[in-house]
């Protein structure tokens, strides 16, 4: 293949700009148009008859034992809502994308949430790194970035993110909250910590020291999601005398966690956020020496996880119809309040949802929810629940011992004996 | 030139083994005083062509983002992210034969000096073009020294060997930042302040159509600077040692000074890569930059074609189009939520195995090479188009003695060698 010696630049330009433009269109072939559909409608991912909604959860990955059960609760409320008419006469579409609890993949699939699938809000993204990593994104799109899945107070500034609300009861209440705990049952023991590498773990050990002081835990551990063995941190707990462990853990290290201390002849006292309490997901990792490990093992919850509780028969019973009767725990309460939660928001939105409609309702203070303490929603709060009620195992049963605080806004908390949140409607809100 | 000729046979030689081929080929020390020569008047006039053809492609591909989507965008903007690394990788596989598989952590360098230097500026209340340009330069300074600190070592290493050191970084990575989490915020990662479009566009067009001009203006200049770079006496000294480096020793080349510059050039790319991934997505965080990641970047190399700048585009392409395509795929069919949760985690990784598997075994060469001959034919033969087509070939002034159906002409940044 010889060709003719004479070769211009224009040709030659030409020949690279054609391969260049045809790259590229071949690249925007494949991209869908945005925008499209009724140019009369409400919202983005609002039609007459749905409401689509979107989130990003760990299915894969470190955290995906403990909480990829989220996700499918929620679906499997919707699917309960839908069935007894939606809101406003609205299904709800509910897309979950893995993120593997890695922030990199969380800002991919939030952005193809956003602009791809074109969601009305984000719902309940699971995790204090990966939703950091799209905080920024979501107020700057004006996205409702609803009822995160994480107890950092970084979804609590109206201010700076008016689009952002929590869902947990924040890190440091619960940190409080727990410290308050040890020092009226433990008292005069060695506190500790083990905490996660980031916010979670440093607004957990805020929490603790505000209520014990500065300085005063005998040691504080951290550790790295993306390494599974803990055992020097628990080595030098051991070496410092810890007696009363809090843990800033998610459910897998606060198994890998107790489970260390027991190969290493290590006993003491395990206190953990609600973030990785949950009894029936530790005793999946723990295996059969859960009841044994995790006798006597205190955390927090602030939503109605009790036997005997009517929303928690009402979520055992969706749980067995709409979601193939997938082992009951705290994560399927926590699932199916968020999503109760969400369908009360939209309810009050009005009939013609918009973005800013939906976190005006929120913000309003109006909701109600399902929780053991009132939510704190308002204009100047997007925290979900500023109290918690400790809970304790026996033999086995995780259960709520009676003793519920509420933070006092000012590094502290005080007891609270308020009820907890009736069921009204069979868990369908109605605006 | 029968270099040439002599060549060929062993590119097809060793057609499975894409990473191999990129490896130092057999000796054809011949006619290396030729090819030395032959530059010399090249380069006077090449160096003003790559750049007008430089502009024409960015502006082409400015264009372009135009018809695209905002999501469309933002891949875009990713693609020509990874170009940057992917760029520097096939250059430095293909030009110096030295195989890195720590490029991921290069660009999480880029990244993290990114990142770091903007929050400064950020905290110090410098904002707008002056922030990222010291950012730029701070990313680039950053990933400069570690590849100049691994391109130290890998010029004293060989084979395995080589890729063993590039290998630990990237697995020491998460481990680095967690030990040093006061700075680099383990997990989590490290923040960065939001740069909005300007005031001027702000009405013209969307945050991600700017990213993506960002993301094509920086892999733009870098890329250019890699084929300037390669065209000129640095990327005829690092065939010459790749290719023999006792006679590149006789000819009077400092072959592990060479080394050291085409891995610290390399790095600065991939680092500048890095950065721009990071103002791109606001963050930097060690799980952008796995192991996973750093064999994909290799993947791309090689899907792309070794040693050609096009191909490290058409593989950017590859890597960062195709699990977004299997996953919409997947999303398409009416699977049960926990097989199509297998599926999606899985599936990208076997997709990719076999691609390599495929394109190594049909077109050694790679995508590039399955290109249409008409459009590139007219093109003269590159330099270091194929690596394993020896030096010769590469540096072949002599464009009639010329069948080769691989030469290319790069989208982005390129270079016009005659």
């Amino acid at each position: 293949m010889s060709h003719a010696p004479t070769r211009s630049a224009p040709r030659r330009t030409v020949a690279a700009v054609s391969a260049a433009s045809a790259l590229l269109l071949a690249m925007s072939a494949c991209s869908t148009p945005s925008g499209g559909g009724d140019p009369a409608e409400a919202a983005p991912g609002v039609t007459d008859d749905t409401v689509t909604i979107g989130t990003h959860q760990p299915l894969t990955g470190p955290a995906a034992a403990g909480y990829s059960s989220i996700s499918a609760a929620t679906t499997a409320y919707f699917a309960y809502l839908n069935e007894n008419g939606g809101v406003n006469g609205r299904e709800i579409e509910y897309l979950v994308k893995d993120d593997g609890y890695n922030p990199a993949n969380t800002q991919t699939v939030v952005r193809e949430l956003v602009q791809d699938d074109e969601v009305f809000a984000i719902l309940n993204g699971l995790g204090t790194p990966t939703h950091t990593a799209v905080l920024d994104y979501l107020n700057q799109n004006e996205v409702p970035d609803l009822f995160v899945a994480s107890g950092s107070t970084s979804w609590n500034q109206p201010e700076e993110y008016p689009w952002t609300f929590g869902f947990n009861a924040d890190y440091v209440t619960e940190a409080e909250a727990l410290a308050q705990y040890a020092d009226d049952e433990f008292a005069g023991q060695s506190v500790c910590m083990l905490g996660q590498d980031d916010d979670f773990g440093d607004e957990f050990l805020e929490g603790l020291e505000n209520v014990l002081g500065e300085g005063s835990l005998a040691s504080v551990q951290r550790y790295s999601v993306s390494n599974q063995d803990v055992v020097a941190q628990i080595g030098a707990m051991q070496a410092a005398g810890c007696e009363v462990n809090m843990l800033a853990t998610v459910n897998g290290f606060t198994a890998l966690a107790i489970g260390t201390a027991a190969k290493l002849g290590y006993q003491a006292q395990w206190m953990s956020s609600s973030s990785g309490g949950d009894y029936v997901t530790l005793a999946g990792f723990l295996g059969e020496a859960a009841p044994l490990l995790l006798e006597g093992f205190v955390t927090t919850n602030y939503l109605p996880y009790a036997p005997g509780n009517e929303w928690d028969d009402l979520f055992r019973q969706i749980n067995d119809d709409y979601n193939d009767g997938a082992p009951f725990d705290g994560n399927t309460v926590f699932g199916m309040s968020v999503g109760y939660l969400f369908a009360e928001a939209l309810a009050k939105a009005g009939d013609n949802p918009t973005r800013q409609g939906i976190v005006d309702a929120i913000a309003s203070g109006d909701l109600v929810g399902n929780g053991l303490v009132p939510l704190a929603f308002g204009s100047d709060s997007h925290s979900a629940y500023k109290g918690v009620s400790i809970t304790t195992v026996t033999a086995g049963v995780q259960d709520f011992i009676g003793v519920t605080y509420v933070s006092d806004g000012d590094g502290g908390v005080e007891p609270y004996d308020g009820d907890a949140v009736p069921l009204e409607n069979d868990g369908v809100p109605t605006s | 030139m029968s270099a040439d000729t002599n060549a060929r046979p062993a590119a097809s030689a060793t057609p499975p083994a894409g990473i191999e081929a990129a490896t130092p080929s057999p000796r054809t020390s011949g006619p290396l005083t030729t090819s030395i020569r032959a530059p010399r008047e090249r380069r006077r006039r090449s160096t003003p062509r790559l750049l007008v053809t430089a502009l024409v492609l960015t502006l082409v591909a400015i264009g372009a983002t135009f018809l695209l989507d905002p999501y469309r965008n933002y891949q875009f903007a990713l693609i020509a992210a990874t170009f940057c690394a992917t760029a520097g990788l096939t250059l430095l596989i293909g030009l110096t034969g030295q195989l890195s598989l720590g490029h991921a952590a290069l660009m999480a360098a880029g990244g993290y000096g990114y990142a770091l230097t903007a929050n400064a500026l950020t905290d110090a209340g410098v904002d707008g073009v002056p922030r990222f340009v010291v950012s730029l330069a701070a990313a680039a300074a950053a990933s400069a020294l570690l590849g100049l600190l691994l391109g130290l070592a890998a010029a004293r290493l060989k084979g395995p060997y080589l890729s063993g050191v590039t290998l630990v970084l990237v697995i020491a990575l998460p481990a680095f930042t967690s030990v040093f989490s006061g700075v680099f915020r383990g997990d989590q990662g490290v923040q960065i302040a939001y740069d909005g479009v300007p005031e001027v566009l702000r009405r013209i067009i969307a945050v991600e159509q700017w990213q993506a001009w960002v993301a094509i203006l920086v892999a733009a200049v870098f890329v250019t600077w890699l084929a300037a770079l390669r065209n000129g006496r640095a990327g005829l000294r690092m065939r010459a040692v790749r290719d023999d480096e006792t006679a590149a020793r006789l000819q009077g080349v400092r072959a592990g000074r060479v080394k050291v510059l085409a891995f610290t050039a390399s790095s600065v790319t991939a680092g500048a890569g890095g950065a721009v991934l990071c103002f791109v997505t606001q963050s930097v965080s060690p799980g952008a930059y796995t192991l996973a990641f750093s064999l994909l970047l290799l993947v791309a190399v090689v899907i792309g074609g070794l040693g050609s700048l096009l191909g490290a585009f058409l593989g950017s392409i590859v890597i960062v189009m195709l699990p977004w395509l299997i996953q919409t795929a997947t999303g398409a069919l009416d699977l049960s939520a926990d097989a199509a949760q297998r599926l999606t985690g899985n599936l990208p990784v076997l997709v990719f195995g076999v691609l390599l598997i495929v394109v190594t075994a049909a077109w050694p060469g790679g995508i590039r090479a399955t290109l249409p001959k008409r459009l590139f034919s007219k093109r003269m033969p590159r330099a270091a188009a194929a690596p394993a087509a020896g030096p010769d070939a590469a540096v072949a002034a002599d464009s009639d003695l010329e069948p080769r159906t691989d030469s290319a002409a790069e989208p982005i940044p390129t270079t016009t060698e005659r």
